[in-house]
């Protein structure tokens, strides 16, 4: 029976009403969407299923028809490689006499610095493994201005981490999926970076607009940036590392001090994202989660200690890729360079272990389920305490990143071994062992630390 | 509807021609535009709806932000569709911009309450331009759909 012999055959509505009626609903279906959504709180769980299904299907769909543009692209450079070789090669030449200068004067300020942390005991971050990938679709709307790397779930990314372009930052991570990752750019109006100032250390936000120039917010002080100041990222809050380069500071037209990025020098293409999610990514973790438990006072109830975590970071042991060989081997040469001064260090640090390994036994009898922990302390301690950098490969989950990462220009992990020194606060005691003959050279600069108030010089 | 979300996709892709971006027009005004003209329907809105949900995931952006717009900017036209049905292409053209800017209106006043902050207006004007370069292709679907049902003639 068709629906004109139908009993609604002859039903007559005013179909504008009827049309009104559907737009009602549809505006109120998507009006629930928008209440429920939570995207601007950048948390893994507001990624929906519908979000990581949609991205699932948009990555090889962007990649199969971006294929095309970067082959076209590539035989351009190619053709104008071969017809501007000579006026390149000019430029390279005159490009690399300049940056020798410069690779003089970074080898001696490297090795200043590598100085002056051994003498200050300076604990410096540990170096973050890193995945690359490549763009594969880009919105660049007011609203929205993300991106999607082909690379996921598999390589270890997850939500929150860093994403940065050979030049600078580029966004973070706000969605995971298999194969895909979205990525939440600075200039989405959505993002809210902490930054500070290169020069003088002041803390700012950098908040995204839609624009090409995110602002900088929350600016405090007296004049607290210049033109031409670069900014980088502060660390704070723990959301990214410090010191990744953001870009430089120039007064917009409306008066605030906007960033023009540093990954605008060129086209995000290829992308490293850091497997960074915060400061608690440590080197050596289960020594870390060592409690150090006074001795009990007579009369007091036997404490109950939380057993130490397992290492949650084992599963991305063999994600980092995408290094250059020559990295590599940089990485490698700057670990075997740092290996003559912790070998000078050996029979110090051998009592310096053996103290966290006294300790330990001590606490063990009182604590529940350490016992078996401590004794394997002083020798993987004592494992760590030969090259530095080549210890943090055997202890970190993720080994084949360190020295690559060390290596790239563009992180800020400096390539320095850690001075030997170990990391819980209540090692103080024993902290003032491996200072000792750090401090060989000179004595003044360990008293001074160890009780600055007792063996200071006053003031010339 | 599916040659605007295809459109959408093809210019989602990261190239750049002479050092510069592809603009990224809001393919699915010419069909809102259209759609409200032409007569009304039961199905125009969901498939609005529907246009507008792929886009915010497709970009990233707020889910329901542009499905919201979209549908601000259908039902205001459809409201002055007896007054707009008949006039020349020229003020078609007119009333095409204006649509589109009540539809980014909308966008903007949404996800300036989302994100508690305020979009610039440079990148929606960046966007705005080429939309309305658009309206060739809602002239064209208005010129051969807008006399075939009498009863709205």
């Amino acid at each position: 029976m068709s629906l004109r012999d139908s009993q609604f055959g002859e039903l007559k509505v005013p179909l504008t009403w009827t049309a009104a009626a559907a737009l009602f609903v549809a505006a109120i279906i998507a009006a629930a969407f928008l209440l429920s959504d939570r995207r601007e709180t950048l948390e893994a769980q507001a990624y929906g299923a519908a979000r990581q299904a949609t991205d699932t299907v948009a990555a090889p769909v962007g990649e199969a028809l971006s294929a095309p543009g970067r082959w076209t692209g590539a035989g351009i450079d190619a053709i104008r490689g071969y017809f501007f070789a000579v006026s390149e090669n000019r430029r390279l030449k005159t490009e690399l006499k300049e940056m020798r200068q410069w690779r003089d004067v970074a080898l001696a300020l490297r090795n200043e610095n590598g100085r002056f942390r051994s003498l200050l005991g300076l604990k410096t971050d540990p170096p973050i493994p890193m995945v690359a990938a490549r763009v594969v679709t880009d919105a660049r709307g007011p609203f929205a201005d993300t991106r999607i790397a082909n690379a996921g779930r598999e390589a270890g990314v997850k939500v929150g981490n860093p994403v940065m372009s050979e030049y600078g930052l580029v966004g973070r991570v706000i969605g995971v999926t298999s194969g895909a990752s979205r990525v939440l750019t600075v200039n989405d109006v959505a993002s809210r970076t902490p930054v500070m100032v290169d020069r003088n250390n002041a803390r700012a936000i950098l908040s995204g607009d839609g624009g090409p120039n995110p602002r900088l917010d929350y600016l405090r002080g007296q004049d607290p940036v210049r033109e031409g100041d670069r900014i980088i990222t502060s660390g704070d809050g723990g959301v990214l590392p410090r010191g990744l380069p953001v870009g430089f500071a120039v007064k917009g037209l409306d008066g605030k001090w906007r960033v023009v990025l540093a990954s605008d020098k060129g086209p995000i293409d290829f992308v490293r994202i850091l497997l960074f999610q915060d400061f608690t990514q440590v080197i050596n973790r289960t020594e870390l989660d060592q409690l150090d438990v006074p001795p009990r006072t007579p009369g007091s109830p036997e404490p109950v200690l939380p057993a130490p975590p397992t290492n949650p970071a084992a599963p991305a042991a063999s994600t980092p890729t995408g290094v250059s060989p020559a990295a590599a081997a940089a990485a490698v040469a700057g670990a075997a360079l740092a290996t003559p001064r912790p070998a000078a260090a050996p029979p110090p640090r051998a009592t310096t272990t053996a103290t966290p390994g006294a300790r330990p036994t001590t606490t063990a009898a009182a604590t529940a389920g350490t016992a078996p922990k401590p004794p394997a302390k002083p020798a993987a301690s004592s494992a760590t305490a030969t090259p530095h950098s080549a210890a943090a490969a055997t202890t970190t989950p993720k080994p084949a990143a360190k020295p690559t990462t060390t290596a790239t220009a563009a992180t800020v992990k400096p390539a320095t071994p850690k001075p030997a020194t170990p990391k819980p606060a209540a090692a103080k005691p024993a902290a003032t062992g491996p200072k000792k003959p750090a401090a060989a050279a000179s004595d003044r600069p360990a008293e001074v630390r160890s009780e600055p108030y007792r063996n200071s010089e006053p003031p010339h | 509807m599916v040659q605007a979300l295809v459109a959408t996709i093809l210019l989602a892709i990261p190239i750049r021609l002479f050092g510069l971006q592809l603009p990224e027009p809001i393919f699915a005004m010419p069909v809102v535009f259209a759609w409200a003209v032409i007569r009304p329907s039961i199905l125009a809105p969901m498939g609005i709806l529907i246009m507008g949900l792929f886009m915010d995931l497709f970009w990233g952006g707020a889910m329901g932000l542009w499905a919201l717009s979209l549908l601000i900017s259908y039902g205001v036209v459809l409201s002055a569709r007896t007054m707009l049905v008949g006039q020349s292409q020229p003020m078609m053209a007119f009333w095409y911009a204006a649509a589109t800017a009540l539809a980014m209106g909308a966008a903007y006043l949404i996800a300036a309450m989302t994100t508690h902050a305020i979009p610039s207006w440079r990148a929606m004007g960046l966007q705005f331009l080429p939309t309305v370069l658009l309206y060739p292709f809602a002239h064209r679907l208005i010129d051969r759909f807008e006399d075939a049902d009498v009863r709205f003639r």
